[in-house]
């Protein structure tokens, strides 16, 4: 049997951890749900634990790249076949953890994102993120060979060859975007799957609109590294 | 001009000095303050002789002496500065993998404990 292990980074998110878990332990109750605490200064730590989940404690900040990778990796030595990623602040609606494992497990691709665009409208959650959004899609339009409808989603699931690279190697800052480059330039496929996205229930987002610009240009950068560190793989 | 590869040369001394106290403190490690005074040393050097300086200015096509030496200086740093990047990039990466092999391996042993305790009664 393929064994599923439910991934939640966090920093600061003591008001919101404990109903994520809560909410992934009541739709997989048999499912191992750790919470990668990315050195909070709050009771996220306390909270994870209240709520019955471990918790693989970074000790330092690494960033949401750094400490989504120290999951990965640890569910790559402990054998698990799939990782779905929920983020602590309780945007992502749990209740779609079962559509992504099943689109997972019946498409055989290497990676699925919950996006909230994929059925042509989805919430509001301010212009400058839509923005953002509508930038990146046009950006990886030509790079990916496909649309993607929510390049920056966090909700997204892997299978164990997906899970292989990423414990080798995953993007620090930002990650979303750049592990979509990394995965279609090994010639890994993705789906996307529309999922319910939540208003955060806690804490504030790491990306302010001052962050933005810098947000682009990481991006952007790590974007084109990544493409042309590939091309001359293949060369 | 004069007074300006006086101050210079006063500059890269006293950064030699700077940096062989700091390497004797082990404020700074023997490999990394290498590139810092070699740099001195270059700067030292343009300072104390006019000629490699006037070279320079000619090859730039500068005629400024001080300008000259500026630019000399500029990029002497900035090829330090992108070596420390180098540097400070390789840390960083090894640093982030140790800190998730720490968290991991305190994640299993507390797994293990726990299974012990459950298997002990």
């Amino acid at each position: 049997m393929s064994k599923l292990l439910i991934l939640i980074p966090a920093f600061n998110e003591e008001g919101a951890v404990g109903d994520v878990i809560r909410e992934v332990q009541a739709v997989l109750p048999e499912t191992p749900v750790p919470v990668v605490d990315d050195s909070s200064i709050d009771g996220t730590v306390l909270r994870a634990r209240q709520a019955g989940a471990r918790v693989l404690e970074l000790p330092h900040h690494l960033g949401l790249g750094g400490c989504v990778q120290a999951g990965y990796r640890l569910a790559y030595e402990l054998g698990y076949d799939y990782v779905i990623r929920v983020d602590g602040d309780g945007q992502h609606d749990p209740r779609d953890i079962p559509k992504l494992l099943e689109v997972l497990q019946k498409t055989g691709c290497e990676m699925v994102i919950g996006s909230r665009y994929v059925n042509g409208k989805g919430p509001h959650f301010g212009w400058m993120r839509a923005a953002g959004i509508f930038f990146f899609r046009a950006v990886l339009r030509p790079i990916l060979g496909k649309a993607v409808r929510d390049p920056t989603s966090g909700f997204v699931g892997v299978n164990r060859t997906a899970l292989s690279v990423f414990s080798r190697s995953f993007p620090l800052e930002y990650p979303e975007i750049e592990a979509l480059v990394v995965l279609q330039r090994r010639r890994f496929r993705f789906v996307e799957v529309p999922c319910h996205m939540r208003p955060r229930k806690a804490g504030r987002s790491s990306i302010t609109a001052v962050r933005s610009l810098y947000y682009i240009l990481h991006v952007l950068l790590g974007v084109f590294v990544n493409v042309l560190k590939f091309e001359r793989r293949r060369k | 001009m004069a007074r300006l590869l006086t101050a210079l040369s006063m500059f890269s001394l006293a950064m030699i000095v700077g940096v062989l106290a700091s390497v004797r403190r082990a404020h700074i490690r023997v490999e990394y303050s290498v590139s810092w005074l070699f740099a001195a040393l270059v700067l030292l050097g343009l300072s104390l002789s006019d000629a490699p300086l006037r070279r320079i200015g000619q090859f730039l096509g500068v005629s400024d002496a001080p300008a000259a030496l500026l630019i000399a200086a500029g990029c002497v740093f900035v090829v330090v500065l992108y070596r420390t990047s180098l540097l400070i990039s390789d840390l960083k990466d090894s640093n982030i993998a140790l800190a998730q092999r720490v968290a991991i391996l305190e994640y299993r042993l507390e797994s293990l404990d726990e299974k012990v305790k459950e298997a002990a009664g």
